[in-house]
């Protein structure tokens, strides 16, 4: 492949999934840390303060490096994809200045708001403050999600000019794409923040200090929020794999390394791929289930990818219509089991919340630490899974990514860029790291923080 | 000047870009002044905080400015942003990490940790302030892109003299403009040093201003169109500058405060006005400079983006307005600080 395609979509991989080891946590922590201020503003309990400042926190620590990763996938389309932005930018554009004017806007002005108003606002507004934060950040999660759902179901446009031109706004709006998307996306920052808060309220419940208390309501919240999120995520998911059956069946054929189609179909357990000869040296499967998936029945056919590449050719022209079989085959999995884990977990949380038992479990709460990432690993694997699965389509049907990349940008300017981004986001990510250990450890402080400590005399 | 959707976008983008360089132009400011207005701990948090609830919100008006070049002229966004892609590496290189320094930077007591962000904010302040006129610049005077739109120049054709001009410009504009802003919102030792940093700073931004505009005549064809007289809006930019001067020597800062603004609100004017009907302008052929037209996306996409922004702009000034209203109070030694 031509090296400046590969080190254009490596570093659109890598931005973009780095900034999504951040997302989530805003996404979900940002609902959850609203719904600890509505019990405060209701019950006036102090309790409830020091709980949304100290998960606050965390989430301003997180959401300074969310920023600071996102700024760059504004600019990055036309950068690195100036040609996809010359094709699609009619229809791509208009999602991406809606979500700066309507949702950064309001998240980014909400949360200055939020961290310095504390004492000065009245405190519904400053409670208000913090839901505009919440809703800002979801609805540019629905933007960027809407803009995403052109390029795997492009709607509402036409071939116009030598470019895609929009033709109804509300179709590219209510694109059915998104009903399936946003909700996995969502659900899945919800369980993202209910396993971090889980975990790290675990760490202090282990440790009984003077504030066991509100690390136990904090994990109450959170394995309430946990368990509705990863329920809802498998069945978001579900639908939108459904979806996807009917939209993007190569995807789906990928995610099963389904080479030839099947009535039933059976759902693969363990395979390992033969790309160059489009089959699997081994597959073990259940039968009919993936019919079932599929379906909803045992015997409706599921098409495989041999079949679907064969129409394609005849569609779209000679070409290589077949995405990386054996990375989609495993991150499907990775992101599906995992997703299984988590609602166990969450369920079992749950549970020991409701019967009072969660003092008591030691090796659990010990699980729940390292369980803080399972769902970034899963998120992770979801979306490098969808993205690569549409492959070699950037839009579904429209535009190649190969035919999308920049025309003035060298091979060397990439390599700079591309080490540049990991370089620097590897060192903010050690920042990261560093200040959100300290102070996940730290728990609730007495009196002010160590940002409000001076430093030794001199500076 | 046709009024028609094109030119209703162009003059958006103008006003979101105006509106950035107005905000966020005073954070650049205060994160250039910051090490050196600054020396105790106490007082680089003092003005790290005089931002503290402006800084994100202010930034988001670029990434508005971007998405809507994106959404209303898709082939300027695709030819400049791949075209100057290492200057804009650069710049998003200064934003990335001046973003984190703002959160992080108070949350060890580690004088080492803290001193290494404050050149952090420093640096990522510096550099999107001088390259902002860099790129201002090279739009204004013209770089090579052929007839498939593509620019064909490379990295250090950006860094011409007219260019380095810009960048000066704006740097120095910035800068002043910033520490107006903290000599309004700080007191104490911090205020009088960012007196003394203006009275230094101001006048060499009026040089580098005048030098720019000269430039202008000389590097490039979009003031030589207009003639001696470049017209009203120009001269009002470099009146108001001059105006700034007087009233920070008469300890006026308030009115010097509005005046900076005005004079970067009437300089990127003065820009968009000469860069009119062009976005970007070809050094290779007239004929392959983008235009408002041949770069624009389709009338429904316009018409579209129209009532978005009809509704959602006027929503966004007034909450952000209220912003600066709440937190308008200048910061003393007392002040409990976020940052």
């Amino acid at each position: 492949m031509d090296l400046a395609v590969a080190l254009a979509r490596w570093q659109f991989a890598v931005t973009t999934v780095y900034h999504f080891f951040f997302v989530p946590i805003t996404l979900g922590l940002s609902v959850l840390l609203a719904i600890m201020q509505t019990a405060y503003y209701r019950t006036n309990n102090e309790m409830y303060k020091k709980m949304v400042k100290f998960w606050g926190k965390l989430f301003l620590i997180n959401f300074a490096i969310g920023v600071a990763t996102g700024i760059v996938q504004e600019f990055q389309f036309g950068m690195n994809w100036s040609e996809y932005s010359r094709m699609v930018g009619d229809i791509f554009g208009a999602p991406l200045a809606i979500e700066a004017l309507l949702a950064f806007f309001m998240e980014s002005t909400f949360l200055g708001i939020w961290v310095f108003g504390w004492d000065k606002l009245p405190k519904g507004v400053h409670l208000a403050s913090i839901w505009l934060v919440a809703i800002g950040s979801n609805l540019s999660a629905l933007w960027i999600l809407i803009a995403n759902s052109f390029m795997q179901q492009p709607v509402g446009y036409v071939i116009r000019n030598g470019r895609a031109e929009m033709t109804n706004f509300w179709a590219v709006v209510f694109n059915p794409h998104i009903f399936e998307q946003w909700p996995h996306v969502f659900s899945a920052s919800v369980t993202m923040a209910g396993f971090l808060v889980m975990g790290v309220s675990a760490y202090h419940l282990r440790r009984k200090g003077k504030y066991h208390e509100i690390f136990k309501t904090s994990f109450k919240y959170a394995a309430i929020y946990a368990s509705i999120g990863t329920i809802l995520v498998i069945v978001n998911g579900h639908g939108q794999a459904q979806h996807m059956v009917k939209v993007q069946p190569m995807k789906m054929a990928a995610a099963e390394a389904l080479w030839e189609t099947e009535a039933p179909a059976g759902e693969s357990m363990f395979a390992i791929v033969d790309r160059a000869n489009h089959r699997n040296f081994v597959d073990i499967k259940v039968p009919g289930v993936l019919s079932l998936l599929a379906h909803n029945n045992f015997t409706d056919p599921v098409r495989g990818i041999n079949d679907i590449q064969a129409e394609y050719e005849q569609k779209y022209g000679p070409g290589d219509y077949i995405p990386p079989i054996t990375l989609s085959y495993w991150l499907f999995r990775i992101m599906v089991g995992l997703g299984f884990l988590m609602v166990l977990i969450a369920l079992y949380a749950l549970y020991l919340t409701i019967k009072d038992k969660v003092d008591h479990n030691e090796w659990f709460l010990r699980l729940l630490i390292p369980s803080i990432f399972l769902p970034t690993i899963a998120i992770s694997a979801g979306w490098i899974f969808t993205e690569i699965a549409r492959q070699p389509w950037a839009v579904f049907g429209v535009l190649k990514v190969s035919d999308g990349v920049s025309l003035a940008v060298s091979p060397a300017e990439l390599w700079i860029s591309l080490i540049g981004y990991i370089l620097i986001y590897g060192v903010l990510i050690v920042a990261d790291w560093q200040l959100m250990v300290k102070y996940a450890k730290k728990g609730i402080e007495d009196e002010e923080s160590a940002a409000h400590q001076p430093a030794p005399a001199h500076a | 000047m046709a009024f028609d959707l094109n030119t209703l976008w162009f003059v958006l983008i103008g006003v979101l870009f105006t509106g950035y360089f107005v905000l966020e132009g005073f954070d650049f400011g205060v994160g250039i002044l910051l090490p050196f207005v600054a020396k105790e701990d106490e007082d680089r948090r003092m003005v790290i905080n005089s931002i503290g609830p402006f800084w994100d919100g202010n930034e988001v008006w670029i990434l508005t400015g971007g998405g809507a070049i994106f959404a209303a002229f898709p082939n300027w966004y695709a030819t400049m942003f791949s075209g100057f892609y290492i200057a804009l590496f650069l710049m998003l290189f200064g934003l990335i990490i001046r973003a984190v320094a703002f959160e992080y930077r108070s949350k060890s007591i580690e004088p080492s940790w803290r001193k290494t962000w404050d050149w952090v904010i420093f640096t990522g302040s510096f550099i999107p302030a001088l390259l902002w006129g860099v790129a201002l610049a090279n739009i204004l005077k013209g770089v090579p892109i052929d007839e498939t739109m593509t620019y064909t120049g490379g990295f250090f054709n950006l860094l011409n003299i007219y260019a380095l001009l810009g960048g000066l410009a704006s740097l120095t504009v910035f800068t002043t403009h910033g520490g107006i802003f903290l000599a309004l919102k700080t007191s104490g030792t911090v205020r009088d040093n960012a007196i003394a940093a203006i009275k230094k700073v101001g006048p060499i931004a009026t040089v580098m201003v005048l030098l720019f505009a000269i430039g202008g005549y000389l590097f490039t064809n979009a003031f030589a169109s207009l003639g001696v007289n470049p017209g009203a809006i120009p001269i009002l930019a470099l009146l108001s500058l001059l105006s700034v001067g007087w009233l920070i020597n008469n300890d006026r800062f308030g009115w010097g405060f509005i005046m900076s603004a005005v004079t970067i609100l009437l300089s990127t004017a003065s820009v968009f006005m000469a860069l009119y009907p062009n976005v970007m302008v070809s050094s290779l052929n007239p004929e392959w400079n983008l235009t408002i037209y041949n770069a624009s996306s389709s009338p429904y996409t316009l018409t579209v983006m129209s009532w978005e922004a009809l509704i959602f702009v006027p929503i966004v000034l007034i909450y952000q307005g209220w912003t600066y209203y709440t937190f308008r109070e200048r910061l003393t030694k007392e002040t409990e600080l976020e940052y």
